[in-house]
This record gives structure tokens, C-alpha cells and sequence, in this order.
């Protein structure tokens, strides 16, 4: 009973992302006694296909065709035929923007009970049982599937990854789908180069309040360039219009799990929490040193952000010099 | 053109979470109720339609699958501006299952435009939106953060890596809203809530439908490790522990 995983490629790279997806469906393959198969969309050239195989993969399908936009309808489809290609009895894919839009879709699609979010490999297998976070991450809950198929979703940061040599057969893919008979037509796209998508960043720098105002923004924005990050602010700071909306992390605002989270004069509202929460490391910087953000922090400084921010940025430059 | 927007009845942003003994259930007691925040800007948005007059809307009706329980919420709704509402009777704990009822309800009401939120914050399912599309058999568009109307045609803008897309989707969809759909959610005024008491609110009974999963018990997380605090005037100490200890730069 094997496994399939749904790659994402980012002009033709993979991302650390899905070797956590790979690492992650090793281990399901494992307790089911199967094996991994990943599906990759779009050109992706040989080398980096069947270095999959150094993650868990035993199979690559590619399905080099390129669909003519990110019609949810399309891809559906090509991974459904991906799925009875290799017979797959559990699909596994990120829990982000691309996760979030085809895993209901594969779900009904497939007659799979979805786990969105799993945050652990299962607990049982027969019945497949898993954890996933609930309640914006103030707690977890124990999700039995009841279908015979499942579609497993799986949290940014809640699996390490697991390297080990091996190569994956690759295997060109044509899914018989028609990628031009998209449902939705792209009017424009507006894209900045070098802005990196905050629910798809390793590294977040973010700031609140405490940065007294919007005019006080270049040093987060230089250290996240040093870093090669995205940047953040709290629902206060894009509600003064110091920072564009699209910035505005939390409950009401984008739902982030990089791998490392600063933030600079945010003083932890539990709403706030909720939309970062699931970081994988989380650094405070507040003059106040009971402001709950420190409850929530790994590492943590009592001082001022407008102070410590350019010192930190010297020293990560000089350490990266080295 | 009608708008359908799915209202899930949740708990409020700031309620502690409790479990029943056995930790089988969520502990209602004490709970304050709300219109899912994301839902209640889905809302706002499709209000700002209609009341543009040069868009063809015509009709904005909010639905919940839940118990009669989930009726003051749908009143809330009703406040903010929606024209009627709509209750499947069903207590569920399973997103098909909801997802099939509600693709029931907006199959049987010539709905344009069905709008859902990204995530519900009580079980964080991010799923209900898309599972209804593909019930349906039309197209969904997610991450939808801008939704206007062009005469008939629906243009819809979403993030994608490195910047935002306009695209065009035919009419029945389901969009799936996140931030930036309406800038602040709409708050019911007097007037609306002494109208919304008289506006038709009806119960429907629940398809058949199946539960594709079912939830055995929750618990709260592990506590974590206490933070680590570093003096300020030691950054290079703070870059040191990053780099080696958590290793994360
Ligand atoms: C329904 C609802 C939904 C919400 N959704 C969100 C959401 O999605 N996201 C969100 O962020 N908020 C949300 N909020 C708001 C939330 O409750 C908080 O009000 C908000 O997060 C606080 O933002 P802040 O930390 O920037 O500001 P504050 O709470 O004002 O904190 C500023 C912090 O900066 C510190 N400080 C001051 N000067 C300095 C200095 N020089 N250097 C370092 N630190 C300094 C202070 O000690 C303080 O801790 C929501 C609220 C509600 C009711
Ligand atoms: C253990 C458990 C107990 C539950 N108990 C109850 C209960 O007592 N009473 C009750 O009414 N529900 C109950 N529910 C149902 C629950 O609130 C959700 O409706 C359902 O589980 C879908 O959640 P989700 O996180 O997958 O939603 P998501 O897929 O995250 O929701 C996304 C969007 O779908 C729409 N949506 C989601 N749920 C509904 C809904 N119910 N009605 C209309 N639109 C919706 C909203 O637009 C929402 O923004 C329970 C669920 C569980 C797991």
C-alpha cells in the first residue's frame, strides 16, 4: 500500500518543503509497509528529480507538461491520475496555500478522508489515526480516518527532515490531462522580484507596535535582505498603515510556520500567536519583560528593538562573512 | 447574481480552551460565540457588492450547518446586512459531511457566487470551501484576498509567490477568502439589528450525507521550554545560540 507525496517546485528547484514531505511520507510508508512515490509538475530536469530518491523517494512521476495557470480544477485532476497510476492508498501534501486549495478537492475527489494540518506521523495505521493542531494551536486533536483512502496534509516545521543516498526511477508522466481547459483565465500578474512570499518563507522578521512608527522600518527590512527573508507586522501596525496589509500576521491576518520567527515590539496577543505559533524558533525583542510574547519565545531579549536591530544585523553580516 | 456566504459559529478569539473530561469534546461552557472572523469579512465583502448599485447582485443569503444553538450567530449575520438565512439542522464534527450539505443548500438556490472562509478557528479544517466545489463539480479559486465584479464577469486577486494574480472565473464558483477581502469586518448597527429579527431565517433538514473522518481526542499541547533570554547589550551571544544551538540561520 503505497504513498504518494505532491511535490512543489519553484522554477524547476525543489524546496526544503518537500524533502520534509518526502522525510514525512518515508515514515507513514514505513508503518504501512509501502512505498513513497512523488508526482512533480512542470520542467524539473533529471539531476533534481532523482535526488528525490535521497529523501524516502522510490518513484518520480513527472508530469513535465506545464498547466497554463494554478487552476485548482487541473491540478486536481492530474493528481488524481497520479494517484490510481501508482495505486496510492494516502496522499500527502503541504499544509500551504497549494495544500490548502487541492487537498478538499482530492479529498471528495478520491473519497479519502482529509487530515489538514498533521502535525506527527499516525498513531495507528488500521484505523489511520493522526494528530493535527485545532483551536488556532491552543490545542490538538486525534483525527480517525474512516475512508480506506486518505489525504494527509501536513504542518510546515513538524517533521525534520531525513537524508540518506539513494536514488528515485523517473518516470515521464503524462496524467491525459487537458492542461488548457482551465476554468479560470489570469488577467495579470503583478510580481516583485526578490519579494518573497511570507506564508512560503524559512525566515520571518516582524514587527509591531513597538516600533513607534512606520518611519522606523528599515532596519527589519535590512535585516531581512542579510537574511533573505520575508517581513511581518502585527494587525496594529497594518491597520496605522506603517505596513501594507498583506503583511499583517495572526488570526485575521496570514497563518505563517517559518523556521525562524523575530519579532521586533510585539507584545503577544494571543490572536497574534495564532498565525505564528507554529514557528520553529521564535525571537522577542521588547522593553517589557513581562509582555507575553516571552511565553511563546525560544530566545528572547529585554531591550529596544531600534537599538538592538542594528546591532544584530552587524553581527549576522559579520558572521556571515566568515 | 446571488452570493451564498457559509458562516461557521465558532468561539471567540480569546477563549480558553477546555475539553470535557474524558477529553473526548470541546467544553462549550462559558463560550462566547462569534461569526468565524474570516466568514464575517466574506460577509462584508458581499455586502459592499450589492450595495454597489452598478453590480448585478441581487440577493445575499448566509448559511450554517449547526444547531439551533448556531441561530444568534446567524442573527448577527442577518444584522450586518444578508437578506435571509439559511440552518441545515445538523450537529457534525466532519468537514465532507458539512461540505456535502452546504453544496446541498447552494445546488438548490442558483447561487453566482459561493464564498467561504481559508480556515474555521475551531478545528482548522482549511477544507469545507474546496470540498464543496469539487461536490459540485465548478471551479474554486483559494487565497482570494480582492473580488470585484466587471458587469457579469467575476475578477478575483490572490497571492501567489512574489507577488498577486488577477484572474476571471465563470459563475458558479466557490472563492475561498483570506485577509484583504473587505479591509474591516462590518459591524451590525441598531437598525440592523432591530431589522434582522423580521428577516426569514429557515431551518432545513440535513442530506445524507458521510463522515469521512471523526475526531477521538484532543489535548493541549506540551508545554515548551522556557525562553532563553539574552542581555541586550549581547547580540553576538543571541546570533550564537541561533546559528548553533537552534540552528535556524
Ligand atoms: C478578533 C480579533 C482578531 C485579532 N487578530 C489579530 C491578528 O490577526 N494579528 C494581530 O497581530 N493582532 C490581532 N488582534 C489584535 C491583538 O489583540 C493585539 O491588539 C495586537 O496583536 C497587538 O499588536 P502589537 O503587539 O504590535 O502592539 P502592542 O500590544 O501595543 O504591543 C507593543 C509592544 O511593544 C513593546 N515595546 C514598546 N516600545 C518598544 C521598543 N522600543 N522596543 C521593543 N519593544 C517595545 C511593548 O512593551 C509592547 O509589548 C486581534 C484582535 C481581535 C479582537
Ligand atoms: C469534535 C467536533 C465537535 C463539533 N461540534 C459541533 C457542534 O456541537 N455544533 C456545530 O454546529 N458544529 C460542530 N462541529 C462542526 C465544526 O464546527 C465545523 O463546522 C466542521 O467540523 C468543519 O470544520 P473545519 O475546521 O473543517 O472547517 P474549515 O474547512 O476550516 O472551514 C472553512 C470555511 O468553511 C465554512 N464552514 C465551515 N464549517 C461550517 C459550518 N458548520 N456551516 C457553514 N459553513 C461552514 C466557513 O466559511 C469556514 O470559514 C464540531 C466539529 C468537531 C470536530
Amino acid at each position: 500500500m503505497s504513498v504518494l507525496v505532491y511535490t512543489e517546485n519553484w522554477d524547476g528547484k525543489f524546496k526544503k518543503l518537500s524533502y520534509e514531505l518526502l522525510s514525512y511520507a518515508k515514515s507513514v510508508a514505513t508503518l504501512v509497509g509501502g512505498d513513497v512515490n512523488a508526482l512533480s509538475i512542470g520542467k524539473v530536469n533529471q539531476d533534481e528529480l532523482s535526488s528525490l530518491g535521497n529523501y524516502g523517494a522510490s518513484l518520480v512521476l513527472s508530469a513535465d507538461g506545464t498547466p497554463s495557470g494554478l487552476d485548482n480544477q487541473v491540478y486536481t485532476e492530474i493528481i488524481a491520475a497520479a494517484m490510481d497510476k501508482v495505486g496510492a492508498r494516502i496522499l500527502i501534501m503541504a499544509h500551504n496555500n497549494s495544500g490548502k486549495a487541492l487537498a478538499p478537492r482530492l479529498s471528495v475527489r478520491l473519497k479519502a478522508g482529509l487530515a489538514a494540518g498533521v502535525i506527527a506521523v499516525p498513531e495507528s495505521v488500521n484505523p489511520l489515526v493522526v494528530s493535527k493542531k485545532v483551536f488556532s494551536g491552543k490545542a490538538k486533536g486525534k483525527v480517525e480516518i474512516l475512508t480506506e483512502k486518505a489525504v494527509l496534509t501536513l504542518s510546515q516545521n513538524s517533521f525534520e527532515i531525513n537524508e540518506t543516498a539513494g536514488t528515485a526511477s523517473v518516470e515521464s508522466f503524462d496524467s491525459g490531462v487537458d492542461l488548457a481547459a482551465a476554468a479560470t483565465t489570469i488577467k495579470d500578474v503583478q510580481k516583485q522580484e526578490g519579494k518573497l512570499l511570507l506564508t512560503d518563507a524559512d525566515v520571518v522578521i516582524s514587527g509591531g507596535r513597538g516600533m513607534k512608527s512606520g518611519d522606523n522600518w528599515a532596519p527589519i527590512e535590512e535585516l531581512a535582505t542579510v537574511l533573505g527573508a520575508a517581513t511581518a507586522c502585527s494587525r496594529p501596525v497594518s491597520d496605522e498603515g506603517w505596513r501594507p496589509h498583506d503583511e499583517h500576521t495572526g488570526q485575521t491576518g496570514k497563518i505563517i510556520a517559518p523556521n525562524l520567527y523575530m519579532a521586533f515590539g510585539i507584545s503577544g496577543a494571543i490572536q497574534h500567536l495564532a498565525g505564528v505559533s507554529s514557528s520553529k524558533c521564535i525571537v522577542a525583542v521588547n522593553t517589557d519583560k513581562d509582555a507575553p510574547i516571552f511565553e511563546s519565545a525560544d530566545y528572547g531579549i529585554v531591550g529596544d528593538a531600534l537599538k538592538v536591530l542594528p546591532e544584530l544585523i552587524s553581527e549576522i553580516k559579520t558572521v556571515k562573512a566568515q | 447574481m446571488r452570493i451564498l456566504v457559509c458562516i461557521s459559529n465558532v468561539p471567540d478569539t480569546t477563549t480558553k480552551v477546555k475539553f470535557s473530561t474524558d477529553q473526548k469534546s470541546f467544553d462549550d461552557g462559558g463560550v462566547q460565540w462569534i461569526i468565524n472572523p474570516w466568514d464575517e469579512l466574506a460577509l462584508t465583502r458581499a455586502m459592499e457588492l450589492k450595495e454597489d448599485a452598478s453590480n448585478p447582485v441581487s440577493n445575499v443569503t448566509v448559511v450554517t450547518v449547526g444547531s439551533a444553538s448556531a441561530e444568534p450567530t446567524l442573527r448577527k449575520a442577518l444584522a450586518i446586512g444578508a437578506d435571509d438565512a439559511i440552518r441545515v439542522d445538523a450537529v457534525s464534527s466532519d468537514a465532507y459531511f458539512v461540505a456535502a450539505q452546504l453544496a446541498a443548500v447552494a445546488g438548490s438556490g442558483d447561487f453566482g457566487i459561493i464564498l467561504c472562509g481559508i480556515e474555521s478557528s475551531d478545528y482548522n479544517g482549511s477544507s469545507v470551501g474546496g470540498m464543496i466545489s469539487e461536490i459540485m463539480g465548478i471551479p474554486s479559486v483559494s487565497a482570494v484576498s480582492g473580488l470585484k465584479l466587471e458587469g457579469e464577469e467575476v475578477v478575483i486577486t490572490r497571492d501567489i509567490d512574489g507577488g498577486r494574480e488577477e484572474l476571471s472565473v465563470p459563475a458558479p464558483f466557490v472563492g475561498v477568502v483570506q485577509k484583504g477581502i473587505a479591509k474591516e469586518p462590518r459591524i451590525a448597527a441598531m437598525r440592523g439589528i432591530m431589522m434582522a429579527r423580521k428577516k426569514p431565517l429557515q431551518v432545513v433538514p440535513a442530506a445524507d450525507a458521510e463522515s469521512y473522518t471523526s475526531y477521538k481526542e484532543f489535548a493541549m499541547p506540551e508545554p515548551k521550554a522556557p525562553c532563553k533570554m539574552v542581555e541586550a547589550d549581547n547580540v553576538k551571544e543571541l546570533v550564537n545560540l541561533l546559528q548553533n544551538e537552534a540552528k535556524v540561520l
